[in-house]
């Protein structure tokens, strides 16, 4: 059962990546098994949940549902390549600060979509929100404290200083 | 406990600090437990039934050996030492030995070089079946007594039969000014945790295994692990790799576990499994489908007389938690309203499908489901605004209840206030247009149960404190963070106690070889137990740092101040200490610095058998009301808005406590609207649709808006004042939006989920002039014991039984405790 | 984790190396245009190519919409995204109802790579079917692959796997036509007679062709409307999808079609709905009659999420929608 393999080049997270992996492997496996990358996580490998998001050439994909073969001569971004050196991105910070991580497992996934939607539309309104991550399911946060972390995220990368909203972090009464 | 529970300004706790694992999990840091691999690791996949029931009659893995690259198979014979997570129910097997359950319950196993070809060798293991009828709900178990699923229980297909009373209802029902019946049903749902269970081990030639694994309850592997491998736990370490969701699908040893570590001891190479979303489903352990009756008689203005109630619980192939989960449906009943005389019948079956267990709430939310509108309807027969009808009946904080559960703080009724006035519902209730409607709901929950499963002495949490030179404090402790923020808690109160940042605390948690007991994450408990744990080691750390201190500072040690990571003089501040060097002073004096901490829980009040489940320390109180549109033409319904007060003693990390009520109620909210474990009765009984698109869990589009109230009212039993937060939120929410339901079209669907279909039908039948009601329409016939009847406090009973107890089935004689408590856990 | 089964992987630039792949792989071989479909299918061993074929290197097939010809007919690649052909500025404005339907296709992320051919072609769906190999042995398999008997209607000699669609009913109802390109040549298909009612063999495109692009019919007098029932807001096939198209001729209708969607193996024009409004004004009875005609053929299976019996009541409530949704598109002076 050794399978023939496939050698592609493509770029991981900024830098140029060789890999040889059997053809039938996907991109998920790829990251995770070959590269090491396993920031990258997996809720059910069919598409129907949205973990394994990354960014391909900028677009946030299903990773379980892109062969690895395909990527030759791509850019593949994954949440190891979010930050910037020793500095969170923006995202990331909103994330921790507000808690919306909090099984955490579902986060990378969530934030490159955010990241995907913010690229395209630095000031997008809670519902572009709610539409830009309906394909990403999360089990713990019920998605409040997301919104509102990428609300904060796009107010600091318009150069804003936000803070954040106190009922968010404190609820009322 | 809780000197420091006394009002002074808490320098972290209560505020809304970043959890001490944030950063990881935004980078993608973590480690899950499908994360980690090891050199030479091998993969293993389970073989599953195809049948519901059946005999095992033969098991050929020659086929599958034959393939290159398969290193190992296992079938029952391999491990035929039974475990379970309660001590009354051992009845599962790692692989099945002679019988099958359910379709997907695990037959044999495979170690093979890669996961490819594990899944080819699958195909090439031949088993034959000898099918047997299945039984496939409830209903059908308590009719049908063979084939008996287990032969063991109370009676047929009847796993657990319990008849508890509290004082005379019938005559409290004679009392009554009304007299009010009704039959509900809560369909099963899945945690649906967003991580599939992983599993790696390891067997090292000296005689010792490591086990990593998506566990809530890495203790219980640790147990579980030792009796079916017949190890010494001495030689097994288990490690909870933080848990991608657990909500209480987490907290059962599983056959997956034990065989990989059964197939690294016997390849003596490294083996994980990773199961699919599929098997995710099997090993489910999720929400009891709950049929119920319950019959209250009250008084013009409300008050309660008596209260009856029966569940009949399908508990799937397997015992589970489940003898727990069944008194759970008659437990907390009496925490939230004054009920004088309580009477509770609650049965569980054995169906040949996956096993049901602890889910967020664990056997709470279908009671409270079933009460909440229950008393809705009650308020209308009375001409009573709902909110008003509870209001005035609330249980009185530090009471005992009928059933002898002994109530701490209570704040239900700032809670009701709250969302009264910030939903507008006096403005709102039997007042908006037709089509949209608002509801309200209340719960309660335990801050952990008051026992452990297995009968024991000992404390259900331990903490050890290791104290550095460079100032730097170490938490040891067997808690699991499941996503619920159990480690940063450990770290807040450490740092509050001490005075230092948060972030000069490292947390060392879920390891049996390196962290002391802590009974897992389940039943809402760590906040407060091992909460409690961290505060005593923390405040003796402080004692013994104070005495050197103070003798270097020339202050008296009571005089001395921690905070800011400085010791200081409280009267003359700038006279003081760094942290750091009050440790290497207490270092000096008294050899290296480390305390340990320890919690148990208060007695239980009653005395009966079956008292054990339902104490708890302290009880979290909730008050929801939900807004809903109901769409006439489709029966579709929307939830804009839910507003909830929740009772929670005192926040530790206020964004932490938001956040698991938002998490709460959003799983209420699926549990209403959609979410369902259905299966085909005719079609072997297969799981209807295991996978992530059709078991429906709402998406950011069905989220609804959430208004949070935090009511802080310190309970004494918690760490300065803490109680649950994870579990109880999400109970008010599916009996808040039935009630809106009705009020916004005027049709009861008296069951969850509250699909379009039925509230379509019930509208019809509305207009129609019938009942405009869906719901069960009868609760079966059952062989119910007789009752163990315990007179309530308030009739000078002591909590004991006065009858009952020698009826009680043979095998439960020699139990000391029946069981104990648990509930499914946040996150 | 779920894994694909062995294959080898081809990536041709273009069509006529595809075809040629193809022909060399004989049935082992399958084309993939975006994988949504395909590879979920693979990974529950559905179906198991030796040889899969990209269509992603195939410059031609992701032909953005244009207006072309005298009679000024749009056509579109079949390899555009999704999320392209929603957010397409040309669909949008002339196409509202393409982008409408494209835009509620399972979720942004899958829309980013599910193609327009690919969800023309989509392989019909069942509650049996779209099952593991390890659960459909359960039920010793179905018809569609590896068994005897349709568990839906158990007495059926045929499959009835539902056609879940959203952009095939809409293309049917506007009349498009498919490009398709195989061994024989190029061939032009309307849309209605591209789907076969049959759950097994559901496409009138051989295997050995490719869907090339889509030819929408310019831009003029008409309009139309798509309505999808499901669950969630996001993720999930219709349980029922109408589409609706009236020419108007000034303010009658002049023409129609409805069409039902994931109520059968393919879209379902319903004749009986169009002609009860063709030559009205769209007036309340007209409407209504037009939803119960469409309402007596409509038969789900039990193939999807939710009961056959709420799926059929509600083609009524849908086709209604759809039609009052062109009357006041017409009355606010939108339409065409």
């Amino acid at each position: 059962m050794v399978q023939p393999k496939v050698t592609i080049r493509f770029e991981v997270n900024g830098e140029p990546v060789e890999a040889a992996f059997a053809s039938h492997k996907t991109l998920l496996e790829v990251l995770r098994e070959d590269l090491g990358l396993t920031g990258t996580k997996h809720g059910c490998e069919l598409g129907e949940c949205g973990t394994c998001t990354v960014l391909l050439d900028g677009v946030p994909v299903l990773s379980c549902l892109v062969l690895a073969a395909a990527c030759g001569g791509r850019r593949v971004r994954t949440v190891e390549g979010l930050a910037r050196g020793p500095e969170l991105h923006p995202l990331q910070r909103a994330f921790a600060d507000l808690g919306a991580a909090q099984c955490g497992y579902c986060t990378p996934g969530f934030l490159l979509a955010a990241e995907a939607l913010l690229a395209a539309n630095p000031r997008p309104s809670r519902e572009d929100i709610e539409q830009a991550l309906a394909g990403n399911l999360c089990r713990c946060t019920g998605y409040h404290k997301i919104y509102q972390a990428v609300e904060l995220a796009a107010a600091w990368m318009r150069g804003e200083t936000a803070e954040p909203d106190t009922e968010v972090l404190y609820g009322r009464g | 406990m809780g000197a420091d529970s006394a009002p002074r300004a808490h320098r972290v706790i209560g505020r809304a600090l970043r959890k001490v694992d944030a950063v990881a999990k935004v980078t993608g840091a973590t480690k899950f437990a499908d994360d980690l691999s090891l050199p030479r690791m091998l993969y293993a996949k389970l073989l599953r039934s195809p049948h519901p029931h059946a005999r095992l009659v033969r098991l050929d893995p020659s086929g599958a050996l034959a393939l290159p690259g398969v290193q190992a198979i296992l079938t029952g014979r391999d491990l035929p030492t039974p475990f379970g997570i309660l001590p009354v129910s051992q009845d599962e097997h790692a692989l099945a030995l002679d019988r099958v359950r359910f379709v997907g319950d695990p037959v044999a196993a495979v170690a093979a070089v890669s996961e490819d070809v594990a899944i080819a060798a699958l195909d090439r293991i031949a088993v034959e079946y000898e099918p047997l009828p299945a039984i496939t709900s409830a209903e059908e178990a308590v009719q049908r007594a063979a084939p008996r699923i287990h032969d063991y229980g109370d009676g047929g297909n009847l796993h657990k039969l319990i008849h508890l009373e509290f004082g005379d209802v019938e005559e409290g029902f004679r009392e009554a000014d009304l007299v009010v019946e009704d039959l509900l049903f809560y369909e099963g749902s899945t945690h649906l945790p967003m991580e599939q269970h992983a599993a790696l081990a390891d067997w090292s030639p000296d005689g010792r295994l490591t086990l990593w694994s998506s566990t809530q309850t890495p203790h219980y592997v640790h147990r579980a692990l030792a009796k079916v491998l017949g190890l010494a736990p001495s030689r097994i370490r288990v490690i909870a790799c933080p848990n991608g969701g657990g909500f209480g699908g987490k907290s059962d040893p599983f056959s997956h576990e034990i065989v990989v570590a059964k197939l690294a001891m016997v390849t003596g190479r490294p083996v994980k499994i990773t199961l699919t979303r599929e098997e995710v489903f099997y090993c489910h352990r999720g929400r009891h489908p709950t049929l119920m009756w319950v019959k209250t008689g009250v008084k013009r203005d409300g008050s309660i007389t008596a209260m009856h109630f029966k569940s009949l619980l399908d508990g799937g192939g397997y015992g589970s938690y489940g003898v727990a989960s069944t008194y759970y449906t008659g437990a907390l009943q009496t925490v939230t309203y004054q009920v004088p005389r309580y009477k509770f019948q609650g049965a569980r079956a054995f169906t040949n499908k996956p096993p049901c267990g602890p889910k967020r709430g664990h056997g709470t939310p279908q009671p409270r489901f079933a009460l909440e509108v229950h008393l809705d309807k009650i308020a209308e027969r009375l001409g009573m605004d709902p909110a008003e009808l509870r209001l005035r009946h609330l249980v009185l904080p530090h009471t005992l209840t009928a059933n002898y559960l002994r109530v701490g703080s209570m704040g239900l009724g700032r809670c009701i206030q709250q969302v009264v006035e910030g939903s507008g519902w006096r403005e709102k209730f039997r007042r908006l247009p037709y089509g949209r409607g608002v509801g309200l709901a209340c719960s309660s929950y335990l801050s952990g149960a008051g026992l452990p499963i297995y009968w024991n002495n000992m404390p259900h949490s331990g903490v050890q404190l290791k104290l550095d030179r460079g100032g730097g404090v170490t938490v040891f402790c067997g808690s699991t963070d499941i996503g619920q923020g159990s480690d940063s808690i450990l770290a807040y109160i450490t740092a509050e106690v001490l005075g230092v940042d948060p972030l000069d605390v490292r947390v060392v948690t879920a390891d049996t070889d390196l962290t002391p007991v802590d009974l897992g994450s389940y039943s809402s408990r760590v906040t407060l137990m091992s909460g409690n744990a961290v505060l005593q080691a923390a405040e003796r750390a402080r004692d013994l740092l104070r005495g050197p201190a103070a003798q270097r500072l020339g202050v008296p040690p009571q005089q001395l101040v921690f905070a800011d990571g400085r010791v200081f003089d409280a009267a003359d501040p700038g006279r003081g200490l760094s942290f750091a060097e009050a440790v290497e002073l207490a270092e000096a004096a008294g050899g290296t610095v480390g305390t340990v901490g320890s919690y148990t829980p208060p007695a239980a009040a009653g005395r009966y058998r079956g008292a054990g489940v339902g104490p708890s320390p302290a009880y979290s109180y909730t008050a929801a009301v939900a807004e809903v549109e109901v769409d006439p033409e489709t029966g579709v319904v929307t939830v804009p808005r839910i507003w909830i007060a929740h009772d929670v003693g005192q926040c530790i990390n206020r964004a932490a406590v938001v956040g698991q009520i938002e998490g709460s109620v959003y799983m209420g909210l699926g549990e209403a609207l959609m979410e369902e474990m259905a299966y085909r009765a005719n079609r072997n009984v297969v799981h209807r649709a295991p996978s992530m698109l059709e078991y429906k869990s709402p998406t950011t589009l069905e989220m609804c808006d959430v208004i949070t109230y935090l009511i802080e009212d310190p309970d004494p039993n918690g760490p300065f004042g803490a109680k649950e937060v994870g579990q109880g939120p999400l109970l008010p929410v599916p009996p808040a939006i039935a009630n809106a339901v009705y009020d916004a079209v005027g049709v009861r669907v008296d069951e969850v989920p509250i699909t379009p279909e039925k509230v379509l039908k019930a509208i019809k039948a509305k207009a129609k002039g019938e009942s405009g009601r869906v719901g069960p329409t009868r609760f079966p016939e059952i062989p119910w014991p007789e009752p163990i009847r315990v007179p309530p406090p308030w009739a000078g009973g002591d909590g004991q039984a006065i009858s009952g107890e020698a009826r009680r089935p043979a095998e439960f004689k020699t139990r000391k405790s029946d069981l104990s408590a648990v509930g499914g856990g946040g996150s | 984790m779920l894994r694909l089964p062995p294959f080898s992987y081809e990536q041709p630039k273009s069509l006529r190396q595809a075809l040629a792949l193809k022909a060399d792989a004989g049935p082992e071989g399958a084309f993939v245009a975006g994988g949504t479909d395909l590879y979920p299918n693979m990974k529950r061993r559905q179906v198991t190519p030796r040889v899969v074929i990209s269509l992603a290197g195939v410059r031609a097939l992701a032909r953005a919409p244009s207006l072309r010809g005298s009679e000024g007919a749009c056509t579109v690649g079949s390899m555009v995204t999704l999320s392209a052909l929603a957010g397409n500025r040309l669909i949008r404005r002339h196409y509202p109802v393409v982008a409408h339907a494209a835009e509620l296709i399972s979720t942004p992320l899958l829309r980013n790579m599910g193609t327009l051919g690919g969800n023309l072609c989509l392989d019909t769906r069942c509650n049996y079917y779209d099952q593991t190999y390890e659960w459909r042995k359960a039920i010793h398999f179905c018809l569609k692959k590896d068994g005897q008997t349709c568990w839906v209607a158990p007495g059926s000699a045929r499959c009835w796997a539902v056609n879940s669609s959203d952009l095939a009913p809409v293309m049917v109802a506007l009349d498009a036509q498919y490009v398709v390109v195989g061994p024989g040549g190029e061939r032009l298909v309307p849309a209605a007679r591209f789907y076969l009612n049959d759950g097994i063999n559901y496409l009138a495109k051989q295997p050995d062709e490719v869907l090339t692009a889509v030819r929408l019919p310019a831009p003029d007098s008409w309009d139309a409307a798509y309505e999808k029932l499901r669950r969630r807001g996001s993720f999930d096939f219709p349980v029922l999808g109408v589409a609706v198209w009236v020419r108007w001729d000034g303010a009658r209708v002049a023409e129609a079609r409805v069409v039902l969607g994931a109520v059968s193996s393919s879209p379902q024009p319903v004749p009986e709905a169009a002609q009860a409004i063709a030559g009205t004004g769209l007036e309340d009875e007209a409407i209504e009659a037009a939803a119960l005609a469409a309402f007596r053929p409509s038969k789900p299976m039990d193939n999807t999420d939710f009961g056959l019996a709420w799926r059929k009541e509600m083609t009524r409530t849908l086709v209604r929608r759809a039609l009052l949704r062109l009357r006041r598109r017409r009355d606010e002076g939108a339409a065409r």
